[in-house]
């Protein structure tokens, strides 16, 4: 049997069939990572988006028990070169074929993977859909599904009710499994759990609120500082989100990651804008202003924050990417916020940026030895 | 001042002339002036372009010391000559030279290399660090080792300190092992000290290339998997990239270990850090970090395109990553992380196929002279790539060649790591076994496994490539203008069009004994020609090592399999207009006749030629027509046929295979008992083709390359064979100009040359070698392609031999370019009439350099068939202090005084005595066995008689051993019986380090250079150009490349 992607330009990949049989159409998009399938697909961040990895050969290493970053897949599917039928390593539990049907995901393998990529980088990200029916059919029905850009994934992701997070995992609100050096609050975006692993590990406890949350309630749970989560679509669908984020404002020390990140311009004032084709991969170089050090990054985003509108609002752009110089963190110095555009978690990706979590903490005042 | 690393051995080959040469260019880009000391002349680093001063000499304190006098550098760059660059700016620092000239050390600081390669300062470091290191014990001495004995846990493994590819290491499984390996390591570790370490065996063997700025910015270009498990030495393992079984969780805790040590180490530049991981688990140790770039930093650099010598080269003087451009993509910067999309396999080549009596078994002491590596999208894809371009009897997986084998031979034969175990896998596939049941033999990670069996049995089959796919190190995120690619099954190519006809440079494959760096020096030069003749120059190769490969040598690089359907996509790809074949090695030269065979033109030398010169009967038609003299002889096949010639033409005759390299299965034969023996596997190794029976003539061997324009050939010069006939020309030293030879002879030669080069329609390069037989000149070969030979006489001569004659093979006349035809007088800078004298300016002396100490069983004494795996060359004004230089350079010791010891056939007793003459004058010791030892006093010699080994003690054996001689001196016995023996004391001299001459003529020319020692004769120091002033390069068309 042939499955195809199909893009909204009339494009048509031809490959296999990989996990569910469904269609499902979604923005394409393409992550250079070599590692990291399990939590790319489980990032709440790729909702809506149909993920495609540069590494021709995936699943190598099986799905396992512990690596996913949310509890469920997100991704609304999966393009790759070559699924692998045996996976090898010792946590491996299920092929990714097997993870995939079983989560009702559909994928497609077999195409090359490399044309899409040079495809998607020279004309822009695109909608499309993974479908086993005759091309020509679903390019139609390609046509009438609403576009990436104008639904709100926050909605769908954050979670809806509010929950804790200790050195345990999850846990209920009103019971700390034990005492904390430091209580955080997380605004959930779409929270990738290895976030809520790492402050947990550097002592936290974190309360993880819906996106909707008011800022009055957020700060009755009198948390020692507010993260704002990373997540998927675009950031100037979330006027809410940002009025709360700009009520904290000076309040209570402020943390930004990604989305978060753009949160917190808009906040300020300031826009965001679509990258032609984001940021998705393990390998991308962040220069902090103040230092000129250069740090490898975990990155998966498809807005930035526009410099030019961040003048005159008291945030200032504080890293900038090494290749393309759009903006990775920014400050408002004034407001106790500060955010980066990247994911200090990695899951995947290098753990270079790690030092955030620690460097929150003290700006709180609550870090640990 | 930068430090190449000397001579190709097993374990320090052609990447560090790809890594040299990026940084020479790297550090001129900068606007800095470079001084360049490498005594290996077979390098492009070593041309006078590369540089702003050359110096060919060798690789010792005192000739650096030298350089560094005259020259008086800023700074000294350590980290680019591998081992030996580094022992040796190690010693200029510790002799307090740096310091007195004020030479600053440049990249990682000597601490920092201190801490990563004392072993145990390096423990020391990971404690700190809290990094796991295996368990082990630093032994300094034997009663040390033996303490130990009872506490290691078997297996274990010796690591010698400070040796290269792990010379003199093993893996020991008992008490006794462990005594017997830790002594050799001792021995040949320069600071006497080992590890032996808790093997690790069966797990997972995972390698880190990292690089990190003075500004602390770190990095990672490229990890890698050994499909070989722990125990097996990286350098002879299969190895794959990126890792294939690691999660992002295994992924990132080892990266982040391998920047942490990095940091904690202070590493200015590229480094290597190899790590042990648990198949079942979380854990891993840090095995061992190489603090310079390495034979694994040039497979990274062409597995992923990141140029780690080049960006090296610029950290080291101080630039920090995010300040260097990507010369790849030129859009991005050096600080990032390469990532790919596609699957990198590498596989050794081993010297097996030559060394039939070496131990096949891979440990942690590397073997491989070269490797291959093969990009595709899938592993199976790659892995058959890799196989294809190996150049081994086997050309795939299927046929096994182990159809015949026993179930529990098979089951050896996947346990034991060897260089054939990919197909014993393969077999056990075939056969229906169980990955699983592999993999418990094996510990072979079962993706891996998995992948072999499919291909094994039939269910991979692959795909007819269509397109041609870049490596662009960035995965097609952001647009590269960098035309290095591969050739793989897809829906779109990635070529970028450009300008000018395009030829293609076939390289020469992965580097074997008889085929190495001096033919990747002619391929780079030939497309350095092209480019600048207004051609597109198409190179194709798979060696990751070469400077060919590197993406930027030629204006496209493929990076395939050198085969003939390889070469024909390519050349239809491209639309090549022609094909340059004769600068690749046999390896090029053989695909001749596919590619005219499919219509291609064949540029220079036709097809017709070149067979006309392999072909032994067409061969000799031609020379009686042109009244040409070679040893009788005659192709044959079967034992009757080679007896019948052997009677006809006289006892000893030269048996050889014809259509192979380096002389393999060659052999000198005294009598039809030998005959018998020696036809079965010289007949093996020539694969149906007819076997060689030539009369063999005792005289002096000489050779010489000419250009050939299809009118005439230029001789740049006529190189004499130290040695005489009977030891292969790749093994001979070798001086320029002659030193014997009278001006007739010469001219007789130059002569021969041009009618061959006439006869034949040459266009490009020819080599011929003659022996001289009671004054007349016999012509032994001719090879209408470029040899050896090649880069050493373009450097002695100063004529780019390479260039011409490329520009011949497009057409061009030697007049119009400015040259004549005859011989090249390098003092006068033209080419002198006929009868007349050429005159150099410099002896040239090349000697061949062995790696004896790498493979055990191998027996190394000269003779017909090739051994050598590198060279060096001496030059200075006079012929003995070439000489000495050479043999300095190839680090054989030079005996100022002590004992010799004297053992060699009937045949060599009366030369001999002359030799031991001049020893005992020197005031050195005699030993001699009992039939030399009567020849000596019959000659009123003093000697003490030595036993045989199997009489008792002291023997030939002991007084090696226990040091008493520092002086062997041994000729092959035609008696088997004693050749037994002297194998047992040659091997013995390898191990101990005591120079061993197998032949006469090299006794000979040692001592020439142990007198001048003793006389302390002043030695020149100058470079190239001092030496040999460059008058050519105002004669050629185009100006000497300075390629960016």
């Amino acid at each position: 049997m042939k499955r195809h992607l199909v893009l909204e330009d009339g494009t048509v990949y031809s490959g296999q069939p990989l996990g569910a049989d469904l269609e499902v159409s979604g923005e394409v998009v393409f992550n250079t990572g070599m590692t990291g399938y399990q939590e790319i697909l489980t990032d709440p961040s790729y909702a809506g988006q149909i993920v495609t990895l540069t590494y021709p050969l995936i699943g190598n290493y099986g799905i396992n028990d512990d690596d996913f970053e949310s509890f469920r897949v997100q991704a609304a599917g999966l393009v790759v070169g070559e699924a692998s039928e045996i996976p090898s390593n010792w946590r491996a539990r299920y092929t990714l074929h097997d993870f995939l049907r079983e989560r009702g995901v559909p994928a497609i393998q077999g195409l090359d993977t490399r044309a899409l990529t040079l495809r998607l980088r020279s004309y822009g990200v695109a909608m499309g859909m993974i479908t086993d029916r005759e091309p020509t059919v679903a390019l139609e029905a390609l046509r009438d599904t609403p576009r990436y850009g104008e639904r709100v994934f926050v909605e769908e992701v954050s979670t809806k009710a509010p929950y804790a997070w200790g050195v345990e995992g999850k846990e209920p609100v009103d019971a700390p499994s034990r005492d904390y050096q430091c209580k955080l609050v997380v605004l959930d975006l779409g929270v990738k759990l290895n976030i809520l692993r790492r402050f947990a590990a550097e002592g936290c406890r974190l309360i993880v609120l819906p996106h909707s949350t008011p800022a009055e309630e957020i700060l009755g749970w009198k948390p020692d500082g507010v993260v704002l989560s990373p997540g998927p679509g675009d950031p100037r669908h979330l006027k809410q989100v940002a009025a709360t984020v700009n009520e904290l404002l000076g309040r209570i020390p402020m943390f930004g990651i990604c989305l978060g990140n753009q949160m917190i311009a808009h906040a300020v004032g300031g826009e965001t804008f679509k990258l032609k084709f984001g940021h998705r991969g393990s390998n991308h170089p962040v220069q902090d202003l103040k230092t000129g050090k250069v740090t490898i990054t975990s990155q998966n985003h498809g807005y930035a924050v526009d410099p030019d509108s961040l003048v005159g609002t008291g945030a200032e752009v504080t890293q900038r990417n090494l290749n393309d110089g759009t903006v990775e963190g920014i400050e408002v110095k004034e407001k106790m916020a500060y955010s980066i555009q990247y994911h200090p978690e990695a899951a995947p990706g290098p753990w270079d940026s790690r030092p955030w979590f620690h460097d929150f903490l003290a700006r709180v005042g609550r870090a640990g030895a | 001042m930068v430090i190449g690393s000397g001579p190709i051995v097993i374990g320090q080959a052609a990447e560090f002339d790809y890594a040299g040469s990026q940084a020479c260019r790297s550090l001129r880009e900068e606007g800095l002036e470079v001084v360049l000391v490498n005594s290996n002349p077979a390098t492009i680093m070593t041309d006078v372009s590369m540089a702003d001063r050359v110096y060919i000499e060798p690789l010792t304190l005192e000739f650096c010391e030298r350089i560094i006098r005259q020259e008086s550098p800023d700074a000294l760059l350590p980290s680019l000559g591998g081992q030996t660059g580094l022992n040796l700016a190690s010693d200029l620092a510790r002799e307090g030279v740096l310091d007195k000239y004020g030479v600053r050390l440049l990249g990682t600081p000597l601490e920092a290399i201190r801490k990563a390669e004392d072993r145990e300062a390096f423990r020391e470091l990971m404690r700190e660090i809290k990094e796991p290191v295996p368990e082990s014990w630093i032994v300094n001495s034997m009663d040390e080792l033996r303490a130990i004995l009872p506490k290691v846990p078997y297996p274990c493994i010796i690591r010698p300190a400070f040796t290269l590819g792990g010379t003199g290491g093993g893996i020991a499984h008992d008490e006794e092992e462990l005594l017997q390996i830790g002594e050799q390591g001792l021995h040949l570790s320069p600071v006497h000290q080992i590890l032996v370490e808790r093997s690790l065996l069966g797990w997972k063997e995972i390698e880190y290339e990292v690089m990190r700025d003075s500004a602390d910015n770190c990095i990672t270009i490229c990890n890698m998997e050994n499909v070989d498990p722990m125990g097996v030495h990286t350098g002879d393992s299969i190895v794959v990239a990126p890792s294939q079984t690691l999660s992002d969780i295994e992924y990132h805790i080892l990266r982040s270990a391998s920047l942490k040590i990095i940091r904690a180490l202070g590493i200015e530049g590229g480094c290597n850090v190899q790590l042990a991981v648990n198949p079942n688990g979380y854990d891993y140790y840090v095995i061992e970090v190489n603090p310079r770039v390495s034979r694994s930093s040039a497979l990274a650099s062409k597995a992923t395109g990141y140029p780690i010598a080049r960006v090296s080269a610029k950290v080291a003087i101080g630039k920090t990553l995010d300040q260097i451009e990507n010369a790849v993509t030129k859009t991005t910067k050096a600080c990032f992380e390469p990532a790919l999309d596609y699957c990198v396999v590498k596989i050794p080549r081993w010297p097996f196929d030559k060394f039939e009596s070496g131990n096949r078994t891979l440990t942690t002491q590397m073997k491989a002279t070269g490797e291959v590596m093969a990009i595709d999208r899938s592993f199976e894809g790659a892995l058959i790539k890799a196989v294809r371009g190996l150049e081994v009897s086997r050309k795939a997986l299927v046929p096994t060649g182990f159809e015949e084998l026993s179930e529990p031979d098979l089951e050896v034969k996947v346990a034991v790591p060897t260089d054939e175990r990919l197909w014993a896998l393969s077999e056990a596939f075939r056969r229906g076994w169980s990955v699983e049941r592999v993999n418990d033999l094996s510990k072979i990670d079962p993706w891996f496994l998995h992948k072999i069996r499919r291909i094994a049995v039939g269910e991979y089959e692959p795909p007819e490539p269509n397109v041609f796919k870049m490596v662009d190190t960035c995965a097609g995120e952001f647009e590269s203008r960098t035309p290095y690619y591969y050739g793989t099954r897809g829906d779109s190519d990635d070529y970028i069009p450009s300008e000018g006809q395009a030829v293609l440079v076939l390289g020469s494959g992965p580097i074997r004994i008889g085929q190495g760096i001096e033919f990747d020096y002619s391929c780079v030069h030939c497309a350095w020609a092209l480019h600048d003749a207004g051609c597109r120059s198409i190179i194709l190769n798979n060696n990751p090592e070469t400077v060919s490969t590197d993406f930027d040598t030629g204006d496209a690089l493929y990076f395939d399999p050198v085969t003939a359907e390889d070469a024909l996509r390519v050349i239809r790809h491209e639309k090549c207009v022609g094909v340059m074949l004769q600068f690749g090695g046999q390896t090029a030269i053989n695909l001749a006749s596919a590619l005219d065979d499919a219509g291609v033109p064949i540029l220079g030398t036709s097809r017709e030629a070149i067979e006309r010169a392999e072909d032994r009967e067409r061969f000799d038609e031609m020379l009686e027509k042109l009244r040409i003299l070679r040893p009788p002889g005659k192709g044959v096949r079967g034992l009757e046929e080679a007896l019948q010639v052997a009677r006809k033409i006289g006892f000893p005759v030269l048996v050889r295979p014809s259509f192979v390299l380096g002389g393999r299965a060659m052999e000198i034969v005294h009598n039809e008992r030998e005959l018998v023996t020696f036809m079965e596997q010289a007949e093996r190794a020539s694969e149906g083709a007819p076997v060689l029976v030539d009369r063999y003539f005792p005289g002096v061997e000489a050779e010489l390359d000419a250009i050939c324009d299809g009118e005439g050939a230029l001789v740049p010069g006529i190189m004499e064979h130290i040695e005489r006939a009977g030891v292969h020309s790749g093994d001979s030293m070798t001086v320029y100009p002659p030193v014997t030879l009278d001006l007739a002879t010469q001219w007789r030669m130059v002569e021969i040359a041009g009618q061959i080069a006439q006869e034949l329609d040459v266009r490009g390069l020819m080599n011929i070698q003659f022996v001289i037989h009671e004054g007349e000149v016999y012509v032994l070969e001719v090879n209408p392609r470029a040899s050896r030979t090649v880069p050493y006489i373009s450097k002695a001569t100063s004529l780019p031999m390479a260039r011409l004659a490329t520009l011949c093979a497009l057409g061009k006349k030697l007049p119009e370019l400015g040259y004549g035809y005859g011989l090249w007088s390098p003092a006068e800078g033209r080419v002198v009439a006929h009868g007349e004298p050429s005159h150099s300016p410099v002896y040239a002396v090349k000697a061949p350099v062995f790696s004896f100490q790498k493979l055990a069983l191998v027996e190394p004494s000269l003779g017909p068939e090739m051994k050598s795996t590198g060279e060096v060359m001496g030059l200075d004004k006079t012929y003995e202090a070439a000489v000495y230089k050479a043999i300095l350079a190839a680090g054989m010791k030079v005996p100022d005084a002590g004992a010799a010891l004297i053992t060699v056939r009937d045949a060599d007793k009366a030369e001999a005595i002359e030799l031991a003459r001049t020893l005992a004058e020197m005031g050195f010791e005699l030993y001699a066995t009992a039939g030399t030892h009567r020849a000596f006093s019959e000659a009123g010699l003093e000697s003490r008689a030595v036993c045989k080994i199997s009489e008792g003690k002291p023997n030939v054996l002991t007084v090696v051993r226990d040091k008493t001689v520092n002086l062997v001196i041994n000729t092959p016995s035609e008696n088997r019986e004693a050749e037994r023996e002297a194998m047992l004391i040659r091997r013995a001299c390898v191990e101990f380090g005591v120079p061993c001459p197998t032949s006469l003529d090299t006794a000979r020319a040692l001592l020439l250079a142990m007198k001048l020692r003793r006389d302390g004769t002043e030695v020149q120091c100058k470079s190239l150009v001092e030496y040999c002033p460059d008058r050519s390069s105002q004669r050629t068309t185009t100006p000497t490349p300075a390629p960016s």
